[in-house]
């Protein structure tokens, strides 16, 4: 359907069909499945950062009755391939012309000599009860010899470090140099230069529900059922058939109820390898379920990047070249190669015009636990140094800093826009559509910025600090390769919707049926949505990089029109009339001008078997799959006011704006409660979240006592602006939203609280702020 | 009442034949049904109430009384399931989020708030937040708005930002109609 007119539930909020069944407690999470005799598995973990087992007896824990089986590394070694995340190790050709260095180095699946972290799986204990695996695991006689364990990823980088993984020559994971222009020379003539390192601490996602999975092999066909919480249910389908040598038909993997992701659960870990084989091997129904300690230590983390920035500018502020050096802490090895790394890289630069650009990342091993993209992937970090090094430059050159921002901002004349670069599938960046210079007026326009400056000196007057910061961030959406749409009218004259990018919570049952409703013509509540469940669609890539109103929402647009045309053709006979003259709205078609013959999809579904010379097929279903032909590239700008309290150091959050674009929107209630949800989690990161180590490598953080989740009073309500600008790369001009919240906080909220504190205060070079940090600033000053 | 898996509240399943801390009978109040049971003794409430006697609506996101999203009702107070073993509730009487709605049909205005100010994303920690908003209800509600956001603290929501589970609080708790006749 090309006319806009037409267009019926995109762009309303229509309310979520998801709510009813889990406000009243029916929802099924992984631990909510009832699977008669399923038995529960408990991992023995290194206690180590660095190691070698030396030791390790199950004696006496197979003794203790109700334990089913214990599994160590030797007794999986030659039956479950090592893990190899290699969607996410690929290197695309254009990346490849740069010769970065990525490193495979695949996990083992259970830890046969050496463990290189803290939390690493030794051994995999089956039994009646989690109660009684855990009992079993304190039998377990284990011993060690310790190794020197490196932590920090700068001095993993000496040449005389001790290494972080045994059989690496180094402990560089990944590395890539990329640039345009000459960012040396620009840097040599400019009129003013910064020189600054930024860095991001580590997080945690920490979803609310832990990683879980259940497997069964099924008594009918033998196939292995999986229940998972992964963001990525094809994904782990192939891995586990790979894994364990099964056909790829005969693994089914459905992502059930999943309680968040955040890109936790977006790449496969070792444990959802062994689950299905467990269950394989037992000939029984299995499940494991991590508890917070697990999923706080033993689940991928995120975030730890180091970046030394320069940034050189002329007098009148136009930014001349950015040169950075971005060290990352992949943790213990390489498991998702150059994807934050890279993400980092090429979305350093943001929405600004700047000719000279020179950027180096290496990812490098600790002993630390592995890594994974979180919200942003790679962009909070990027964004966190890049707007701290222009506040630091606007204060160089005695710049409003909203106003440095607007004289480098790339205009929207300019779109498509092309950086110089080349964007992760490595081919040349090209920014689809924006508008830049109209979202940063209106953040300066709703914090009335220059009122601000006012009573900011007035306040500044009678000994309090406040201050105002501004993050403006682009994020390139929609990533490939693809996703598919599988619709189908059932017998019912209900129409099912099938698509392999699940839900953690983002609503697409809602927002799926919206653009199926719209694009063939029936009711928003006559759609079904399925996804995640790889019986349902042969192939699918996952609910991951702001990529599911794009990508699956493009394939379900297209197989929405493929399938009323279908439907055209069968009716056609029905109703004596050409295709052509057909329509079909609330899920009746009719002839056009004459309305009151109508035929309903249930009564055309029925009808076609019984059609004399009919084709032979129900005809009434179709797949289709949509593959971006470029990144919708989508953009926000944030502004926060902040009150430092000189005694406490505490921040408050006195105002937050956001004036974000992200194409056509699907549904404006769940598109703005995903920005807002991006903006708690990154104001977590911001004051109060940091995952921590000891100096042996021990995780310090490992509850949520002392990992410090945002809680209800420091998210403020926050004031939302949008700005529209249809994406030109694909059919529905949507574009991805899910991380953009998450990525301007940390910056925003620094700058802000660098603000309040005035010229004479220190360079705010890392999160979070929490208040004894705060305080300490507020000393040295 | 029954439960989603069809069984009856009070056919609870057994512990594992291999447990080896002791067992006790316990009886209890859940959802306005008499439940009778055995338990060991290190059971865990949350896992009684979950895997015992089928009500899954109960969620467990740290087990060790931080996040929020195990919360009950114990004699009309809101507490953490997590942090109790099924023996020490012999005898108390539980409300659970399946016990909220007022119908089949009818959601509780708690139930009603959250899925009209969308409160919810995932959904996992929501059954914590309507059960300790169901406590401060039965406790008379809050005074005004800093008591609610206040309250609101105990539970952790990773997915919303917070935002709009307050609104769905306000909602819920009426205290709008309170501002606005202020």
């Amino acid at each position: 359907m090309s006319d806009e007119a037409e267009l019926n539930w995109i762009g309303q909020s229509v309310p979520r069909v998801e709510d009813e069944r889990l406000l009243r407690g029916e929802g099924r999470f992984v631990d909510d499945l009832d699977l008669p005799g399923v038995a529960e598995i408990a991992f023995v973990r290194s206690p180590h950062a660095h190691a070698k087992i030396t030791a390790l007896d199950f004696t006496a824990a197979l003794e203790l009755p109700g334990v089913l089986k214990i599994y160590g590394g030797a007794d999986v070694v030659q039956r479950i391939k090592p893990l190899v995340n290699s969607e996410e190790l690929r290197v695309p050709p254009g990346i490849a012309d740069l010769d970065p260095v990525v490193k495979i180095q695949p996990a083992p699946i259970l830890a046969v000599d050496e463990v290189n972290y803290v939390g690493q799986p030794i051994a995999m204990v089956v039994a009646e009860s989690r109660y009684l695996a855990e009992d079993a695991i304190e039998l377990i006689d284990l011993d060690f010899e310790v190794l020197p364990a490196i932590l920090d990823p700068e001095e993993a980088l000496e040449p005389d470090s001790p290494l972080a993984l045994l059989s690496e020559e180094d402990n560089i994971g990944v590395h890539v140099k990329h640039g345009t222009g000459d960012a040396d020379a620009a840097a040599a003539a400019a009129f003013a230069v910064v020189e600054e390192t930024f860095c991001t601490q580590r997080y945690v996602c920490a979803p609310i529900e832990t990683r879980a999975m259940a497997a069964r092999q099924d008594p009918f066909s033998d196939a292995l059922m999986i229940w998972s919480t992964t963001q990525t249910p094809h994904r782990v389908r192939d891995h586990v058939a790979e894994s364990l040598g099964l056909p790829v038909d005969e693994v089914r993997v459905q992502a059930v109820d999943v309680g968040g992701g955040f890109g936790q659960k977006g790449i496969l870990v070792v444990e959802e390898l062994l689950i299905p084989f467990a269950a394989f091997d037992l000939g029984q129904p299995v499940r494991w379920v991590a508890d917070r300690h697990e999923n706080l230590t033993a689940d991928a983390h995120a975030r730890e990047q180091i970046h030394r920035i320069t940034l050189a500018a002329n007098e009148d502020g136009r930014i001349v070249a950015v040169k950075d050096r971005i060290i990352v802490n992949l943790g213990c090895r390489n498991m998702v190669g150059l994807v934050v790394p890279y993400n980092a890289m090429c979305h350093l630069v943001g929405p600004y015009q700047i000719p000279n650009i020179d950027l180096e990342a290496t990812g490098v091993l600790t002993n630390t636990t592995f890594t994974s993209p979180y919200r942003g992937a790679g962009r909070p970090e990027a964004t966190f140094a890049m707007e701290r090094a222009i506040d630091r430059l606007a204060r160089r050159l005695d710049l409003e800093p909203a106003e440095l921002r607007r004289r480098n901002l790339i205009q929207p004349e300019q779109m498509p826009y092309r950086t110089g670069l080349l964007d992760r599938r490595g081919i040349p960046q090209e920014f689809d559509s924006g508008d830049y210079p109209e979202m940063l007026d209106r953040a300066v326009e709703m914090v009335q910025l220059s009122d601000f400056r006012v009573r900011q000196e007035e306040a500044r007057q009678s000994g309090s600090l406040i201050g105002i910061g501004f993050a403006m961030y682009l994020e390139m959406t929609g990533l490939g390769p693809f996703e598919g749409a599988s619709v189908q009218v059932m017998p019912s004259g209900r129409v099912r919707l099938s698509t392999g990018a699940p839900s953690q919570g983002q609503g697409h049952k809602t927002v799926f049926a919206q653009i199926l409703a719209d694009a063939l013509g029936v009711n928003f509540d006559q759609i079904d949505v399925v996804a995640g469940d790889t019986s349902s669609i042969p192939y699918g890539v996952g609910t991951i990089a702001s990529r599911a109103t794009v990508t699956a929402g493009n394939a379900i647009h297209q197989a929405g029109v493929l399938l009323q045309k279908r439907v055209f053709e069968h009716a056609s006979e029905l109703l004596e009339a050409s295709p052509s003259d057909l329509e079909m709205n609330t899920g009746e078609i009719s002839v056009k001008g004459t309305p009151k013959v109508k035929l309903s999809l249930a009564e055309l579904i029925r009808s076609i078997p019984k059609l004399v010379g009919g084709s032979g097929s129900d005809g009434l279903s179709e797949t289709s799959y949509f593959q971006p032909p470029n990144y919708a590239t989508a953009s926000g700008v944030h502004a926060a006011v902040v009150s430092v309290c000189p005694d406490t150091g505490r921040v408050e959050i006195l105002d937050y704006v956001v004036v974000h674009e992200a194409g056509k929107i699907v549904n404006p209630t769940i598109a703005d409660a995903q920005i807002v949800g991006g903006i708690g989690q990154g104001i977590g990161g911001a004051l109060t979240e940091h995952m921590q180590f000891d100096e042996l490598g021990q995780p310090v953080t490992s509850s949520f006592a002392d990992y410090l989740m945002p809680v209800s009073s420091m998210v403020p309500d926050i004031r939302l602006d949008e700005v529209i600008c249809p994406s030109p790369t694909n059919q529905l001009g949507v574009k991805g939203l899910g991380e953009g919240g998450a990525v301007g906080p940390p910056a925003a909220l620094a700058n802000a609280v660098e603000d309040a504190l005035g010229s004479d205060a220190p360079v705010i070079r890392s999160g979070p702020l929490t208040p004894s940090r705060v305080r300490d600033l507020i000393r040295e000053s | 009442m029954k439960n989603r898996l069809g069984r009856t509240l009070n056919t609870p399943l057994s512990p594992p034949y291999s447990e080896s801390s002791a067992h006790h009978e316990i009886q209890l109040h859940v959802n306005d049904e008499v439940v009778t049971a055995r338990v060991e003794s290190r059971l865990l409430l949350t896992d009684f109430l979950r895997h015992r006697i089928g009500l899954t609506g109960t969620h467990v996101g740290c087990e060790q009384g931080t996040c929020g999203a195990c919360t009950i009702l114990l004699d009309g107070k809101a507490i953490r399931s997590c942090l109790m073993l099924a023996v020490q509730a012999n005898g108390r009487t539980i409300r659970t989020v399946e016990g909220l709605a007022v119908s089949d049909e009818k959601l509780s205005s708690i139930q009603k708030a959250f899925h009209e100010q969308h409160g919810m994303q995932c959904g996992f920690c929501t059954p914590g937040f309507l059960m300790s908003l169901s406590g401060l209800a039965e406790q008379g509600g809050p005074k005004n708005d800093a008591e609610l956001d206040d309250h609101l603290c105990g539970n952790i929501c990773r997915c919303t930002g917070y935002v709009n589970i307050r609104r769905a609080a306000r909602q819920a708790m009426d205290l709008d109609a309170v501002e606005s006749d202020e």
